[in-house]
C-alpha cells in the first residue's frame, strides 16, 4: 500500500464526538504505517460552540493543520458545521456528512435561519467531486445510543480507504471502553454497509 | 513505542523523563494539560497554586533545595510571574527550574497575542522552544541541563498550536518510579547569591550580562540549533511550529531551525548568509529574530512580507510568500486573493510591516452561515446572576473566567471585561469619580484566589462603597475543573478544609457580607438589589457547584403549547436546549439538564417543571 497523503477534516458541535472519531482516525493512520498528525480547537469553542479536529496522514507530515482547499475528505457531524467548512475540500475532495440539524443560537431566538439541506449540497458540490448523505444520528438511536453517529460515519469513510475493515475493528476495540466495543463495533459495521 | 502525544502531554512526559519531581502552575489554556498529564507518572507531585507568580515561588524554593521544578502557565500569566521572574534570574538557580510558557497565536482564549520570547531579552534568560512533541518531550531534559549548568531559570516556550496538536513521540515501554531525590535535601546558606540587596545585585546584573554572552557563544554548537542544508537560493530562519508549516511551503531551502530562541547565535546567521542567495524569517507574532539579524548588517526578509499578527499557518506562509514575490503562484491566474493588510509606513522611512497574509478567495456559492459563538452551558448558575443584573440595568465589571460569557447575547449583561482580578480595581475607581448607576464588579471563586484578595482589601482600607459578586462553583472551571482553594481537595486528590469566601471578605473587613444559592431568582433579586443601592462596602458569595463538574441532572421541563404565547422571556436566558417552534417554543430534553431557570422566567406559567423535588413551588416571573 502507497502512503499517499490524506488530510481529513471533521467538523461537529462539542460534545458530538468528534474528538474520539478523530483519535480512532489517528491510530488506523498509525497501524497502517503512515506517519500522522492530528490538531483540535479546545478552550471556549467547546462551550456549545463549533468544534473541527484535523488529522494528516502521509509518509513524512510536517505541519499539523491542514492546507485550506486542500483537505480529502470532509466528515461532517452536522449540518450547518460541515457547510462552514467547505472552503478546506480540495477541489474534487469526499464528503461524507451526518443529516442532522442542531439549530445555533441565533436561529433559535428567530434572528438568522437554518439553510435548507438542498443549499447546503450546492455548497458543497461546488467543490465535492462525492457527497454522502447519512442519517447517522437516527441509525445510532436504532442502535440504542446517539453517540455512535461518529463511528457510523467512519465506516463510511473505511469504504473508501485501502486498509481492511479488519485494521479499523483493531483499532476501535483498543480505544473504546470494553463494554461499549460490541456497539461500536456494530455501528461501524452499519457504517460500512450504509455506504456498499 | 511509537504513540502519538500532544504538546503538552509531551513536555510533561519529557520532565517525568528527566527525574523531575516537582509540579507547579496556575491553569489556563493553553497550559493547563502539561501539570495535569505529568502528576500520572508514578513517584511525581504536583500542586495548582493560587496564582502564576506562586507557582514560580514555590518552583524556585525547590530548586533552592537542589531539586528540579518547572511552573506551567499560559501567556498572560507570565506577567503576573515576572516580578519573581526577574528576581529568580538574579538570584540563579540550584535545581534545575523551567518556566513552561503556552504563548496563544491567533487569539484562541486569550484576550492578547504577546510574545514571550521577548521576556528572554526583557528579563535576560535563555528560551528554549520545541516546534513538535518528539522535540516538546525531548528538549526538556535538555533546558534542566541548561539551566543547572548555567544557574539561570529557563523559559520553556510552546504554543496552542504545539500544545493541542498530536505528533509521534518514542514512548518508554514501561514506566518506572522516578528515584529518590538526587542530592542530599538541605538548603545551604549563600547569602552572596540569594540575597539581592543593591551590594550584591549590583554584581549580579554584571555576572548576567556575561552569562548570556557566552549563552550566545554556546548557542552556536547547541544540539538544540540545527542547519539544515539545502538549496543556495533561499534560507530559512524559523522557529516552533512555523517551521513545519516552511518546511512545507519551502521544501528544498536550507534551513536555520531554532530550538533556542534566545540568547541567538550570531556566527550561525553569518554561516547561513554566507551560502544562500537571500534570507527569510518565518517567526509568528514579533520580529524578534529578524531584528537580531537585521542589526548584525545582514539584509534579511521578515515582517515586510510574513505577518505581524494572527497564527500562522501553511496557507499564511505561502500566500504571504507568493505576495512578497518569494515564490511562484501554484496554478498563476486561477487563484484570486484578497490583499493583505499593512501598516502605512512614515513618508520616506521606506519601512512597511505586513498585518495578515492574502486570503485565497475560494469560490462558494453565497449562503449565510449563522454563527455558533461559546455560551453558558445548559444549567450553568451563572445564567441567573446575569439575567438579574440585566434586569437590574447593572454597570457590570466583569473578570476571566466562564462567566465572562454573561457578556454575549442575549445576556448582554456585562460591561467591561479586563484582565485576572481587575474587576474589583475598576468599580472602585469608578465609584471614586462618582458613577452612581449600580456598579458592580463580578468574579469568580478561581479569579478571586487568584487576584481578587488586594483588591477587595483596597476597597475597605480607602472607605470605598462598592459592591463585590463573587460567582463561587467551587472549581475553575474554564480551564476543565481545576482545583482551588475552595474545592476541598487537593490537585493530588487528598481531601483539605474548603476555603470559605465569606471568611475571606469578612476578614477583609467587609461587614456588609450575605451568601445566595443563585437558582432561587427571586431571592437573587432582592439580595442584589439590596447590594448595589448600598452605599457600604459590601460582597455577595452566590454559591452554586458546576453542573458540568457534578454532572447533576433533572427531568427537563416541558412547555405547553396552549399556554405558551411566544413571549420570548426564556429565549432571553440565552439557553441552547430552548427551542423557537414558531407559535411556542420547546425543550430539548437531550441538552437540559433540568435547572428549571425557565421555569422560573416565564410570566404565563407555561413552561412546566418535572423535577420531583421543589419544581411545583417554583413558579411565575422572577
Amino acid at each position: 500500500m502507497s502512503l499517499e497523503k490524506r488530510d481529513f477534516l471533521l467538523a461537529g458541535v462539542g460534545g458530538q464526538g468528534t474528538i474520539l472519531a478523530s483519535d480512532i482516525l489517528v491510530e488506523v493512520g498509525l497501524s497502517s504505517g503512515y506517519d500522522v498528525k492530528k490538531s483540535e480547537v479546545h478552550g471556549m469553542a467547546q462551550r456549545g460552540g463549533s468544534v473541527e479536529s484535523q488529522v494528516r496522514w502521509g509518509e513524512k507530515v510536517y505541519s499539523p493543520t491542514i492546507e485550506r482547499g486542500e483537505a480529502d475528505f470532509l466528515l461532517g457531524f452536522e449540518m450547518l458545521e460541515v457547510a462552514r467548512w467547505a472552503g478546506f475540500l480540495k477541489p474534487g475532495g469526499e464528503v461524507i456528512a451526518n443529516r442532522y440539524r442542531i439549530a445555533p443560537p441565533s436561529v433559535n431566538t428567530g434572528q438568522a435561519t437554518y439553510p435548507e439541506e438542498s443549499q447546503i449540497t450546492d455548497l458543497l458540490k461546488s467543490r465535492a467531486g462525492k457527497i454522502t448523505w447519512i442519517d447517522a444520528t437516527s441509525e445510532a438511536s436504532a442502535l440504542g445510543n446517539s453517540a455512535l453517529a461518529g463511528v457510523i460515519l467512519l465506516g463510511c469513510l473505511a469504504a473508501e480507504l485501502p486498509m481492511d475493515a479488519g485494521v479499523w475493528i483493531e483499532v476501535i476495540e483498543r480505544l473504546v471502553p470494553p463494554r461499549f466495543v460490541d456497539l461500536n463495533r456494530q455501528a461501524f459495521t452499519v457504517g460500512l454497509e450504509l455506504v456498499r | 513505542m511509537k504513540k502519538l502525544l500532544s504538546g503538552n502531554e509531551a513536555i510533561a512526559y519529557g520532565a517525568y523523563q528527566a527525574g523531575c519531581h516537582f509540579g507547579c502552575g496556575y491553569p489556563g489554556t493553553p497550559s493547563t494539560e502539561i501539570l495535569q498529564s505529568f502528576i500520572k507518572y508514578p513517584g511525581v507531585y504536583g500542586e495548582w497554586q493560587p496564582n502564576e507568580k506562586v507557582a514560580l515561588d514555590v518552583a524556585m524554593g525547590i530548586s533552592f533545595v537542589f531539586q528540579r521544578s518547572f511552573a506551567t502557565m499560559k501567556l498572560v500569566g507570565l506577567n503576573v510571574a515576572s516580578d519573581s521572574l526577574f528576581s529568580a534570574v538574579h538570584m540563579g538557580t540550584r535545581g534545575g527550574l523551567l518556566v513552561v510558557v503556552a504563548d496563544d497565536p491567533g487569539h484562541h482564549s486569550s484576550q492578547n497575542e504577546q510574545d514571550n520570547r521577548q521576556f528572554g531579552r526583557f528579563a535576560k534568560l535563555p528560551v528554549v522552544e520545541p516546534s513538535d512533541s518528539a522535540e516538546a518531550a525531548a528538549f526538556v531534559k535538555e533546558a534542566f541541563e541548561l539551566s543547572e549548568t548555567w544557574h539561570t531559570p529557563v523559559i520553556y516556550r510552546t504554543t496552542t498550536r504545539l500544545s493541542h496538536s498530536r505528533s509521534v513521540v518514542d514512548y518508554a515501554d514501561t514506566l518506572d518510579v522516578i528515584g529518590e531525590p538526587r542530592e542530599t535535601v538541605k538548603y545551604v546558606r549563600d547569602p552572596r547569591e540569594q540575597i539581592p540587596l543593591p551590594v550584591n545585585a549590583r554584581r549580579m546584573h554584571r555576572e548576567i550580562e556575561q552569562k548570556l554572552a557566552d549563552l550566545s557563544e554556546w548557542a552556536e554548537t547547541c544540539a538544540l540549533n540545527r542547519l539544515e542544508p539545502g538549496s543556495s537560493k533561499l534560507g530559512v530562519v524559523t522557529s516552533g511550529v512555523p517551521y513545519q508549516y516552511a518546511r512545507e511551503v519551502f521544501p528544498d531551502a536550507t534551513f536555520l531551525k531554532l530550538g533556542l530562541a534566545y540568547p541567538l547565535p550570531r556566527r550561525l546567521f553569518a554561516t547561513l548568509a554566507s551560502m544562500v542567495d537571500r534570507i527569510v524569517v518565518i517567526e509568528e507574532l514579533d520580529p524578534f529574530y529578524e531584528e537580531h539579524i537585521r542589526l548584525m548588517g545582514i539584509p534579511v526578509v521578515g515582517k515586510d512580507v510574513f505577518p505581524l499578527c494572527g497564527e500562522f499557518s501553511i496557507e499564511v506562509v505561502r500566500q504571504a510568500a507568493i505576495a512578497g514575490g518569494l515564490l511562484e503562484a501554484r496554478s498563476p491566474g486561477s487563484v484570486k486573493t484578497r490583499p493583505a493588510a499593512k501598516i502605512r509606513a512614515a513618508e520616506g522611512s521606506g519601512v512597511t510591516t505586513v498585518l495578515d497574509a492574502p486570503v485565497v478567495e475560494i469560490e462558494l456559492p453565497m449562503l449565510d452561515l449563522p454563527p455558533r459563538p461559546p455560551m453558558l452551558c445548559p444549567g450553568c448558575s451563572h445564567r441567573g446572576v446575569f439575567y438579574v443584573l440585566q434586569r437590574l440595568r447593572a454597570t457590570v465589571f466583569g473578570d476571566i473566567g466562564c462567566y465572562t460569557l454573561g457578556a454575549m447575547p442575549p445576556l448582554d449583561a456585562t460591561h467591561v471585561c479586563g484582565p485576572m482580578g481587575a474587576s474589583i480595581g475598576y468599580v472602585h475607581g469608578v465609584d471614586l469619580v462618582g458613577v452612581k448607576e449600580r456598579t458592580v464588579a463580578v468574579i469568580g471563586d478561581s479569579t478571586f484566589f487568584h487576584s481578587g484578595m488586594p483588591p477587595a482589601l483596597n476597597v475597605t482600607a480607602n472607605k470605598g462603597t462598592s459592591t463585590t459578586i463573587v460567582v463561587d462553583n467551587g472549581i475553575t472551571a474554564m480551564t476543565g475543573h481545576q482545583t482551588d482553594p475552595g474545592t476541598g481537595r487537593t490537585m493530588m486528590g487528598e481531601e483539605v478544609p474548603p476555603v470559605y469566601i465569606e471568611n475571606i471578605v469578612r476578614a477583609l473587613g467587609y461587614e456588609k457580607v450575605d451568601v445566595i444559592d443563585p437558582y432561587d431568582l427571586k431571592n437573587t433579586r432582592k439580595v442584589l438589589t439590596d447590594h448595589l443601592d448600598s452605599d457600604t462596602p459590601s460582597v455577595v458569595v452566590v454559591r452554586a457547584p458546576c453542573v458540568l463538574a457534578t454532572r447533576e441532572r433533572h427531568p427537563a421541563p416541558v412547555v405547553d403549547p396552549e399556554v405558551c404565547d411566544m413571549c420570548g422571556m426564556c429565549l432571553n436566558i440565552g439557553c441552547a436546549p430552548i427551542m423557537n417552534r414558531g407559535e411556542h417554543t420547546e425543550i430539548d430534553p437531550i441538552l437540559c439538564i433540568g435547572c428549571d431557570y425557565c421555569v422560573e422566567v416565564c410570566p404565563k406559567g407555561a413552561i412546566v417543571s418535572r423535577r420531583s423535588d421543589d419544581g411545583s413551588s417554583k413558579e411565575g416571573g422572577a
